[in-house]
């Protein structure tokens, strides 16, 4: 049985292969740069709009508001990247109502690609808005003897994240497979429709996960630990 | 196997290349064109307000405007109002003083011409007595009526007061000239004879004398010697009369124009 859409493989040369991860992913890329397009083509700036970019306006501003609402000072900075985090996993998870389509993030090689850009682009936000040695230095903080445990945080955290989307879309998707297997109808329709939500949850999860690292790293004033305000705001989405 | 390096590579490439597709394509033009609607939204907003801080203004002002114009109006029209009562009462009494000078006027017209027809009835009264009185004396007068007159002529002559009577007699004597006796007719030759008798007893001296005869004494008998002239004749009654008639007239007249002329209470009426 597979696991993931990595074992589907449909072409290889050497270590290079075309597997269903790298296919599907491409197909969500190509979904949303064309609907960007289509949408974006004719954007109107007056009072009258179009259906469809008021939905995409929905979409960013409500993007916008959330990473402000994490407490990020300048959310537009951060768009680009927490946004297209959040919209890539959604549209992953969406896409499961097509039959035969495998979501991407249902592959451990796919979310621990995302974790570790996350994992590389908190320190560089960091550094951007501190300098290097004020980033470094916020592992040391509140005390030096804290700076192992930060750095185990740094890196299991990041572990979570790619963990934590892979097995709830591969569970998802599993569970839809097997259940197939024992009862073909009505049961799995349910199943996708909760597999949908949790895809979506888990949208939301890890983009705000990522604004919170983010958030966390940025935080020029040391009045608090930012390991410690990151564990706060971390425990909250997970539990849910 | 789980993971696969490649495929993550891939995975992080794709994620890569898909953020800046959507920042190229979707994050940029939407916040673009959201950006672009709120200025435009603030813009008309900031307009709206200014038009309605102008509609406000300009209400105020048509107001204030309407105010004034109704304070003025009330001015000049209590304005016309005291200036058309002054006018009128103006108009009023020129109106009486021009309807008074008329009547005044017409009134001394009036009077004029009554004083006037009156002077006219008077002279045209006058002239026509005396051409009645003329004419009938004419008629009246004859050889007979002389005659007589140049007895009542040599009467007189012999009753004449005294200073006058000397005065005639050195204007005789001394006169190089006969004197001249002029009647209206022909003397008769008895009736001469009368005279010259009464002349000579007169002054007690030859008197010579000259008869002749003249019309337009109407009657009677005048005698001129040496410029001094004594006589008695109709024409010089009535020329005397009529002299003394109009005198009287004319003095009349006067008095008549002296009351008639308009009085000061008359003008204020």
């Amino acid at each position: 049985m597979r696991l993931s859409p990595d074992g589907l493989v449909f072409w290889q040369h050497g270590f290079i292969k075309l597997n269903g991860t790298i296919v599907f992913t491409w197909g969500i890329m190509l979904a949303l740069t064309a609907g960007a397009i289509l949408v974006t083509r004719k954007l109107s700036t007056d009072l009258k709009r179009s259906r469809w970019q008021n939905l995409l306006e929905i979409v960013v501003t409500g993007i916008v508001t959330q990473i402000a609402g994490v407490g990020l000072k300048h959310p537009e900075k951060y768009l680009g990247f927490l946004g297209t985090l959040f919209l890539f996993v959604a549209v992953a998870a969406a896409g499961t109502v097509i039959p035969g389509y495998e979501p991407p993030t249902g592959s451990l090689s796919t979310t621990a690609a995302l974790a570790l850009c996350v994992f590389v682009a908190v320190p560089l936000f960091g550094i951007e808005e501190q300098g290097v040695r004020g980033y470094l230095a916020t592992y040391t903080k509140p005390t030096v003897i804290m700076l192992p445990f930060n750095i185990i945080s740094e890196l299991s955290r990041t572990l979570a994240l790619a963990v934590r989307l892979f097995g709830n879309m591969m569970s998802g998707a599993m569970i839809i497979a097997i259940l197939l297997t024992i009862t073909p109808f009505i049961f799995p329709v349910v199943m996708t429709l909760l597999g949908l939500l949790t895809g979506m949850v888990q949208a939301y999860i890890f983009s705000i996960l990522a604004a919170v690292y983010i958030a966390a790293a940025v935080r020029t004033h040391p009045a608090k630990a930012p390991g410690d305000v990151a564990k706060e705001k971390t425990t909250q989405p997970t539990k849910g | 196997m789980l993971l696969d390096w490649f495929t993550i590579a891939a995975q992080a490439l794709n994620f890569l290349i898909l953020v800046w597709l959507m920042k190229r394509f979707l994050y940029r033009p939407i916040l673009q064109a959201i950006d672009t609607r709120e200025k435009l939204i603030a813009k008309e907003l900031a307009e709206a307000e200014a038009k309605r801080a102008e509609a406000k203004k300009e209400r105020d002002d048509f107001q204030q405007r309407n105010e004034a114009f109704d304070r003025q109006r009330a001015d000049l029209l209590s304005k016309a109002e005291a200036e058309v009562k002054v006018q009128r009462q103006q108009w009023l009494d020129a109106a009486r003083q021009a309807a008074d000078e008329l009547t005044a006027k017409r009134q001394t017209a009036l009077q004029t011409d009554a004083r006037n027809l009156n002077e006219a009835i008077l002279i045209r009264t006058r002239q026509e007595v005396f051409s009645i009185a003329r004419k009938v004396l004419t008629d009246l007068a004859t050889a007979k009526l002389e005659e007589r007159m140049s007895e009542v002529f040599t009467r007189r002559l012999r009753e004449l007061p005294a200073d006058q009577k000397a005065t005639l007699g050195d204007a005789l004597k001394k006169s190089a000239e006969p004197a001249v006796v002029r009647t209206a007719f022909e003397l008769a030759t008895g009736s001469r004879a009368a005279i010259q008798n009464a002349l000579n007893e007169t002054f007690s001296a030859e008197i010579r004398v000259r008869f002749e005869t003249a019309p337009d004494l109407v009657g009677g008998i005048e005698l001129t010697a040496g410029g001094q002239l004594a006589g008695w004749n109709i024409a010089e009654y009535l020329a005397d009369m009529e002299k003394r008639l109009a005198e009287l007239l004319s003095a009349k007249a006067a008095t008549v124009a002296q009351t008639m002329a308009p009085s000061p209470a008359l003008k204020s009426a």
